[in-house]
C-alpha cells in the first residue's frame, strides 16, 4: 500500500458499510480494491468489484435510505469518505458538480438494465 | 510591455463599445488562451474542455506557461506551502479527480497547535487522512531523482488529457485588436484568442501586463510569505513531526501565524505575518517552542522562498473575453488558495461554455463565486484579528489549551474549540461557519467557565478538591 494514497485504511475483508445500516457519507475508493455484495434469501451474491477511482454509498446522500449493500475490502484498501453536507453545500453552490454522479448512476442503472434483460431472456 | 498596449488592454477591461465584437459566446473552433499553467489555469482548461465536449462544443485551449513542474527547485515550482484541504479534496474526489499517491507526499491525519503554554493534537474528526501535503512543483532543490509527481503537473496533465496544448511561450504583451484579445511572444510572434483566462497568480511578471488599469481593476492587495524546505529524511520527518500539520501560535510581533508541514523527506515551514523580514523568520526559527518540536538548527533547510500571497479581491476580475482566476484575482485568506483556484476557475469555465464570454455573462455567473469568498474573507479577518489577540495574552492562550486538550481527551464531548482551531488552521471551512461556531452558546460557555477556572488559582482548586 502506497504511503500517500487519502483516506482510511482497511485490511481485507473489513467491512465499510453494511448493508441495511443508515449512511450519512459517500466513499470514494483511493487504492486497492472493495467488494460489493448484497444479502438476500438466497444467501450472499456478489454485484461488483470497484477500482480507485470508484465511488459507493452516494445513495445515502440523496435519499434517507438505508445501506443497499454491505462493501467490505478486498485485499488491503485505501478509502475516502465523503460527507453528505460537504458535498450538498457544494452541489447547491455548482450544481454541474452533481452532474459527474449522474453520469455513473446512470451507467450503473444502464448496466442493471443489461442484467435485467439478460436474466428475462433466461427466465424465458 | 509598450505603453500603447497597455492602454488597449484598459480599453478591454473597460469593455469600450468600440472594442466589443458581436458575438460573445464561443462556437465551434473558438480559441482560447490560458495565461499560466498552475491549477487554477488547469481547472479552468479541464473543466471548460470537459463542459465543451459534454455539448460537443470544439474548442482549441491553449496553457501557457514557461515552466517545467517535472524540475526540481525553484524553476519548476509554485510556491506555495501546498496543502489541500480537507473539503477540496473531498470535493474533487466527487468531481473524479482523486490524487493519486505518487502526488501526495503525505496524508495528514491531525494538527498540533505550539503555544508557549503547552501543545494540542487535534486529530481529523472524520478519523481518515483527507487533507494532502504535496508539492506544487517537483520538490525543492536537493530532491534528486524525485519519486513522486507535482500536483501542478498531475492537474495539467488532466487538461491535456482532455486536449489542451501547453506551450513554453513566454508572453510579453497582450493587445487588444477588432474585438479580439492578442498574445504577443518573446519570438516576437502574436497569435489571436476569443477568449483570455490570465491565471498567473500574483507572483508572476504577467500581472504588469494589467497594470496601469483603471481602479477597479486594480491587482489585489499582497503580503510576503516566507517558506523554507528542511530536509530530515523519511524517517526524520516521521518520527520528528508524523502524519501532523504543525501550527505555532506565538507571540512574536508581526507573526500571523507559522507551521510546519511534513512531506516524504522534507518538512515545509511556511511563516505568515506583517512585512516579514530575515530578522523576522530568525526569530521565529530559534523560538524554544519551535525548536522544541522540529531541530532548525540541525536540519540543513536547501530551498527557500519569500512569495506573496493575495490578501484581497480585485474589484472586477473580468471583462468581455478575459476572466481573471485563481489568486490573481480571488482567493481565500491565508488558507485553501487551491480550493479557491478551483471554484473561481470552474465558475469562470461553465460561465464561458454556457453562458459566453460576455463582461455581463461573467457578471452575472462568474463573479457571484468570487464575491462568496471575498466576504467570507472579511469575516476571516475578524477571526484572524480574534487570533491576534488571544495570542496577545498568557491566559486566554491557557484557555485555548485547555479547552482543545480536554475535548480531544474525550471524544464524547462537543468539540468546540477543537472545530474552531481544525477549521481555522485547515482551511477546510469557509470562516463564515467558524465565526457561526464562535457565536454558538455552548462554546461562549464553556469559553466564559475555562476562562474563570483559569482566574481561580490552581492552589485553591487543589484545596476544593
Amino acid at each position: 500500500m502506497v504511503l500517500g494514497a487519502l483516506g482510511k485504511r482497511y485490511r481485507d475483508g473489513e467491512v465499510i458499510i453494511r448493508q441495511g445500516e443508515p449512511g450519512d457519507c459517500m466513499y470514494v475508493v483511493q487504492a486497492g480494491q472493495v467488494e460489493v455484495v448484497q444479502h438476500t434469501e438466497q444467501g450472499e451474491q456478489h454485484l461488483a468489484y470497484l477500482q480507485a477511482g470508484d465511488f459507493f454509498g452516494e445513495m445515502a446522500v440523496f435519499e434517507r435510505q438505508v445501506r443497499s449493500a454491505t462493501v467490505r475490502a478486498a485485499g488491503e484498501a485505501k478509502v475516502l469518505k465523503v460527507d453528505k453536507k460537504t458535498l450538498l453545500r457544494r452541489i447547491k453552490e455548482d450544481p454541474l458538480l452533481a452532474v459527474n454522479l449522474l453520469q455513473t448512476m446512470s451507467h450503473r442503472i444502464r448496466e442493471l438494465d443489461g442484467q435485467l434483460a439478460k436474466h428475462e431472456e433466461r427466465a424465458r | 510591455m509598450n505603453r500603447h498596449s497597455q492602454q488597449t488592454v484598459a480599453d478591454a477591461f473597460s469593455s469600450l463599445a468600440g472594442n466589443k465584437s458581436d458575438d460573445l459566446s464561443l462556437s465551434d473552433g473558438s480559441r482560447v488562451a490560458v495565461v499560466g499553467g498552475g491549477p487554477a489555469g488547469s481547472f479552468f482548461a479541464f473543466f471548460l474542455l470537459k463542459m465543451a465536449q459534454a455539448i460537443d462544443l470544439e474548442l482549441e485551449v491553449d496553457i501557457y506557461d514557461p515552466r517545467s513542474f517535472s524540475r526540481c527547485g525553484p524553476a519548476g515550482c509554485n510556491h506555495c506551502g501546498g496543502i489541500v484541504s480537507e473539503s477540496l479534496v473531498q470535493i474533487l474526489a466527487a468531481e473524479g479527480i482523486n490524487l493519486p499517491p505518487e502526488v501526495v507526499q503525505r496524508g495528514i491525519e491531525s494538527y498540533v497547535i505550539h503555544m508557549d503554554v503547552g501543545s494540542v493534537a487535534i486529530e481529523s474528526p472524520a478519523g481518515e487522512q483527507r487533507i494532502a501535503a504535496l508539492y506544487r512543483g517537483n520538490g525543492p532543490r536537493e530532491g534528486g531523482d524525485a519519486p513522486w509527481d507535482s500536483f501542478d503537473g498531475y492537474l495539467q496533465g488532466m487538461a491535456t488529457e482532455r486536449g489542451a496544448r501547453v506551450l513554453r511561450k513566454l508572453i510579453t504583451a497582450m493587445e487588444w485588436r477588432d474585438g479580439r484579445p492578442w498574445l504577443q511572444f518573446a519570438d516576437r510572434s502574436q497569435d489571436r484568442y476569443d477568449l483570455v483566462a490570465v491565471a498567473s497568480g500574483v507572483n508572476s511578471n504577467l500581472l504588469k501586463m494589467l497594470a496601469d488599469l483603471p481602479a477597479e481593476f486594480q491587482p489585489p492587495r499582497t503580503t510576503r510569505t516566507y517558506i523554507c524546505e528542511f530536509k530530515a529524511g523519511e524517517d526524520g520527518v516521521q518520527n520528528i513531526l508524523g502524519n501532523a500539520v504543525h501550527v505555532f501560535l506565538l507571540a512574536i510581533p508581526r507573526l500571523e501565524f507559522a507551521a510546519i508541514i511534513p512531506k516524504g523527506e522534507f518538512a515545509t515551514v511556511v511563516m505568515v505575518g506583517e512585512d516579514l523580514d530575515q530578522e523576522l523568520v530568525h526569530e521565529f526559527l530559534n523560538d524554544p517552542v519551535v525548536r522544541g518540536c522540529f531541530p532548525t538548527d540541525a536540519v540543513p533547510c536547501v530551498c527557500s522562498c519569500s512569495p506573496l500571497i493575495n490578501m484581497g479581491a480585485r474589484k472586477r476580475p473580468y471583462a468581455d473575453r478575459v476572466v481573471l482566476v485563481g489568486d490573481c484575482g480571488v482567493t481565500r485568506l491565508y488558507k485553501d488558495g487551491i480550493g479557491a483556484a478551483y471554484r473561481t476557475a470552474k465558475a469562470a469555465a461553465s460561465t464561458a461554455v454556457f453562458m459566453g464570454v460576455s463582461e455581463e455573462a461573467f457578471r452575472k455567473n462568474f463573479w457571484p463565486a468570487c464575491r462568496a469568498i471575498a466576504t467570507d474573507n472579511a469575516i476571516g479577518r475578524v477571526m484572524f484579528a480574534s487570533t491576534g489577540t488571544l495570542k496577545r495574552f498568557r491566559f486566554l492562550r491557557r484557555v485555548i489549551h485547555r479547552m482543545t486538550a480536554r475535548e480531544q481527551a474525550q471524544p464524547g464531548r462537543r468539540p468546540h474549540m477543537s472545530s474552531m482551531m481544525w477549521n481555522m488552521f485547515t482551511g477546510s471551512a469557509p470562516y463564515t461557519d467558524i465565526c457561526r461556531g464562535a457565536m454558538h452558546p455552548g462554546f461562549i460557555g464553556n469559553f466564559a467557565a475555562n476562562l474563570a477556572l483559569g482566574a481561580w488559582p490552581a492552589s485553591q482548586r487543589r484545596e476544593v478538591s
